[in-house]
């Protein structure tokens, strides 16, 4: 189970999250009130060039200390402070959203071509992996998550989401069948850039995980979902793959209609499965990811989870379900249904 | 003073009600077994080493064998075979030379692996609807993609080399002409050519018969060099370095001068009848980087056309050693577990040298992702894998692909019985006596052998669909989909796979 809507606007007007919210309540068959998220682009204007970094912090001695710590060394925290939320009776609250304005030391990371972000991405694994208490959940420019163990309004409620405004927006219903309901493992799962929301398993996920481990990534959130945007890190960001190529990467063609491509490109497919094997991935699923630049989604090879698309003027919806995205626009034009593993992108036009 | 003579092993009789004195079992049993004397059946149970010949050519059903019970004093360390073994060299004085596998009663890690299934949230596939992808390319591949853009347009700068094509993961290991008889090899090439896979040639060259189905196989230097040339290495698919062998990590090889008839020592290029020993070090390789030189001189000789292999035994250091070779210019690795079987080995390093398999795939997968280059190399298993289980739990573990040798002889024939070394094989397997060779139709072995990979496959097509995966790529190295079963920690953390239940 599990229900995900994402919308970009390709001008990169800003949308409020009230629209979203009431869509992913919706599917609140597709849930189990066990986790539920929601991740906005654009929201932090004022700091749009730093690392806006999301935390969960089990209490802010001792965990927040270490991670202050860790944070001036390796950079400037330009501004922190509580996210703040409000009390919801349907929600017990688990643990102390934190948000920091980083900005890392270029110079501290050095053999890379993008020394920032792979500071951050370090950041982020050695966090993750080390600091008891500490769990950074999101860690891109002008982009934030918010997400808990609950229902969507109760979640959507307790961070209000209205008050943000952003040009994509992803959201997540969960139904947790691979491990419990916890805040880490609601969805979206985020590095850097990339954000990710995914409705199904991931059968292929040990040999995924074992590939993104052997290039530096450590996977410490108990769930199949963060490989996703691990992999897409490693394929778009650290080995320049367009979005359409990681797609392919990821859900390539079978064999048999590789075969039968012209020459050269079956030649380019047959080399991109050789080089990208143990990223393919199995299993059902549909996943939606963005970017700053905008957002794709696609299926397992074979289409064992649903995903439909809706478009309206610079709008462009990803959902489960074709009433989510009508009752976030009444409006829409366009539905229809990509084929198994075909690539949905919408792109912003500037 | 004389020792006397140890117990007989096996005891035959005949149901002489049921015998139709057809003389099958006469003429059947290549050890002597069975002779006529006034017209009456006699039986030498003591030459029999229950190859089951006679048994399956009885038309009556009416021979039974069995092994002889115990009569020496039972003693929990002073096991028959202990005793027996004692004895028979303070008779010789000599190496005791066992054939295939390791006999010993070690714990099999196979049967301490369970698969997984999907249930409900996750769908299984089913393999006869939707299409189930078990192509495999064995060689060296690219760490990332490089291209260009011009415009909007892709143009692909990585350019692949060259790679194996297999249609199913499995192979037939290297089992050379010489060891095994023309017509065995003969079918096993043409078993692999209808099922799109490989077979090694072994180190005993490549005979004329197999040059039709050459696109089909895999050429092996061993440290003899029996049978190389450049002709030789140009009729290979791939070229494999043989450093070791999973039944006798550290030590040569060695065909006795009985089985070098005239073909043979033609293919192999030695003289009629002489021993063919190869030794246990290659005479060129003393380090890693004598090796590396070996790999590229022989794709150097070859236009760098064809992929290298090497293989090693399985011994305890196995996966720093392959990540030696991963890093020359080898495309692919081959670890032969301490199950493997062979020819001829001394009794004492079939039985106690090396580690098992299932240990040194997961260790060496381990390391190359360690270092990051997992995927830029292959790794072939073998040594003792007896069915599609076994199979996709090497794959589980880490492997590309495997080679089986004692299952595809089974396949012939084979009852393993343990005596090729004496080169009597009454299944026409392995020996070169013109009398028993002729037992195998290389069109009815072929088909025997290609059934067996056949049907693995469809196991392994119906196991990957129950834990919902399509594609090879996604089984590969995948614990996720493994359980251990009443394995210690220090194992299971070897092997990197979670307890039943976790
Ligand atoms: S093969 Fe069977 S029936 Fe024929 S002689 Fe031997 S025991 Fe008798
Ligand atoms: S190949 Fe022949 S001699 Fe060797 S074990 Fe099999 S049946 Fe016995």
């Amino acid at each position: 189970m599990c229900g995900i809507i994402g919308v970009i606007d390709r001008t990169m007007s800003r949308m409020d999250g009230s629209s979203i919210k009431e869509a992913l309540s919706l599917m609140d068959e597709r849930g189990s009130g066990e986790g539920a998220g929601y991740v906005a682009y654009g929201i932090y204007p004022d700091y749009a060039d730093c690392y806006a970094i999301h935390v969960f912090f089990d209490n802010l001695l001792e965990p927040k200390t270490r991670v202050d710590e860790i944070l001036k060394q390796w950079g400037r925290i330009v501004h922190q402070e509580e996210i703040p939320t409000y009390e919801q009776p349907g929600l017990k609250k688990e643990h102390i959203s934190w948000r920091y304005f980083f900005k890392p030391y270029t110079d501290l990371m050095i053999g890379t071509t993008d020394p920032d972000d792979d500071n951050v991405k370090h950041l982020v694994m050695h966090v993750n992996a080390n600091i008891e208490g500490a769990l950074i959940f999101s860690s891109g420019k002008n982009l934030g998550v918010f997400k808990a163990a609950g229902w969507p309004e109760d979640v959507a409620n307790y961070f209000r989401i209205e008050d943000y405004k952003g040009y994509i927006w992803l959201a997540h219903n969960r139904y947790p069948t691979n491990t419990s309901g916890w805040w880490g493992g609601a969805h979206p799962f985020n590095l850097l850039d990339w954000s990710v929301v995914h409705n199904g398993e991931i059968t292929s996920y040990g040999t995924n995980r074992r590939y993104v481990e052997g290039h530096g990534y450590q996977c410490t959130m108990l769930t199949d979902t963060e490989v996703v945007a691990y992999l897409f890190d490693l394929l778009g960001r650290r080995h320049g793959l367009p979005s359409e190529m990681v797609v392919e990467a990821l859900a390539p063609p079978f064999w048999d209609e590789i075969d039968k491509m012209p020459p050269k490109e079956e030649e380019f497919m047959r080399t991109m499965r050789l080089t990208y094997g143990p990223a393919l991935m199995n299993g059902p699923f549909a996943i939606v990811v963005a970017t700053k630049d905008g957002i794709v989604g696609f299926t397992d090879r074979i289409k064992l989870r649903p995903l439909i698309v809706g478009e309206n003027g610079s709008k462009l919806y990803l959902s489960s379900e074709e009433a989510a995205i009508r009752t976030m626009d009444p409006e829409v034009e366009k539905i229809y249904m990509p084929r198994a593993g075909e690539p949905v992108i919408g792109r912003v036009t500037e | 003073m004389s020792l006397g003579s140890v117990p007989l092993k096996y005891k035959i009789s005949i149901d002489r009600d049921q015998c139709m004195k057809c003389m099958r079992c006469v003429d059947n049993c290549s050890y002597g077994v069975y002779r006529i004397e006034d017209d009456r059946i006699i039986i030498d149970s003591r030459k029999c080493t229950a190859c089951h010949r006679c048994i399956s050519m009885c038309p009556r059903d009416a021979i039974m064998l069995k092994e002889r019970p115990v009569d020496y004093r039972s003693h929990p360390l002073w096991t028959v075979e202990a005793r027996e073994d004692v004895i028979n060299q303070a008779r010789t004085g000599k190496i005791i030379l066992a054939g295939m596998g390791n006999a010993v009663d070690y714990p099999i890690i196979f049967d301490r692996l369970v698969l997984d299934a999907c249930q409900v949230t996750n769908p299984s596939i089913d393999p006869l609807r939707e299409p189930m992808e078990l192509r495999t390319y064995i060689g060296k591949k690219p760490s990332k993609l490089e291209f260009t853009k011009n415009n909007g347009d892709i143009e692909l700068t990585t350019k692949l080399t060259p790679n194996l094509k297999l249609d199913t993961p499995i192979m037939v290991g290297h089992m050379s002409y010489g060891a095994i008889s023309l017509p065995a090899q003969l079918s096993i090439a043409k078993a692999v050519a209808k099922t799109g896979t490989f077979m090694g040639t072994g180190e005993g060259g490549m005979h004329e018969a197999i040059y039709p189905y050459q696109d089909h196989s895999i050429v092996q230097i061993a440290s003899g060099r029996f049978g190389v040339d450049i002709d030789y290495l140009e009729r290979g698919a791939a070229i494999e370095i043989k450093v070791g062998q999973g039944a006798k990590p550290g030590i040569g090889g060695h065909l006795p001068g009985e089985k070098v008839c005239a073909d043979v020592s033609c293919t192999r290029m030695i003289p009629l009848g002489s021993d063919a020993i190869s030794p246990a070090p290659h005479h060129d390789i003393y380090s890693i980087e004598d090796l590396a030189q070996l790999v590229r001189s022989l794709k150097e000789a070859t236009d760098w056309e064809k992929p290298v292999f090497v293989k090693i035994a399985a011994v305890h250091n196995v996966a720093a050693i392959a990540a030696g070779i991963a890093r020359s210019d080898a495309d692919a690795v081959v670890i032969d577990g301490f199950k493997g079987g062979t020819g001829a080995a001394p009794k004492v390093f079939r039985d106690n040298v090396g580690i098992p398999i299932e240990a040194a795939i997961a260790a060496v997968d381990q390391k190359l992702n360690d270092q990051g280059i997992r995927n830029e190399v292959s790794i072939i298993a073998s040594g003792g894998i007896r069915n599609s289980g076994d199979l996709a739990k090497s794959i589980a573990l880490g492997a590309d692909a495997i080679y089986i040798g004692t299952a595809a002889l089974i396949a012939l024939g084979c009852r393993v019985c343990g005596n090729c070394y004496r080169g009597l094989c009454p299944w026409g397997i392995a020996t070169q006596k013109p009398e028993l060779v002729e037992r195998i139709d290389p069109e009815v072995g072929a088909q025997n052998v290609a059934n067996l990979i056949h049907g693995w496959t469809l196991e392994l097509s119906e196991l990957m669909g129950a834990a919902g995966l399509n594609s090879i790529e996604s089984l590969r190295g995948n614990r996720e989909r493994l359980r251990g079963y009443m394995l210690d920690q220090g194992l299971l953390d070897v092997l990197k796979v979670e307890s039943v239940g976790a």
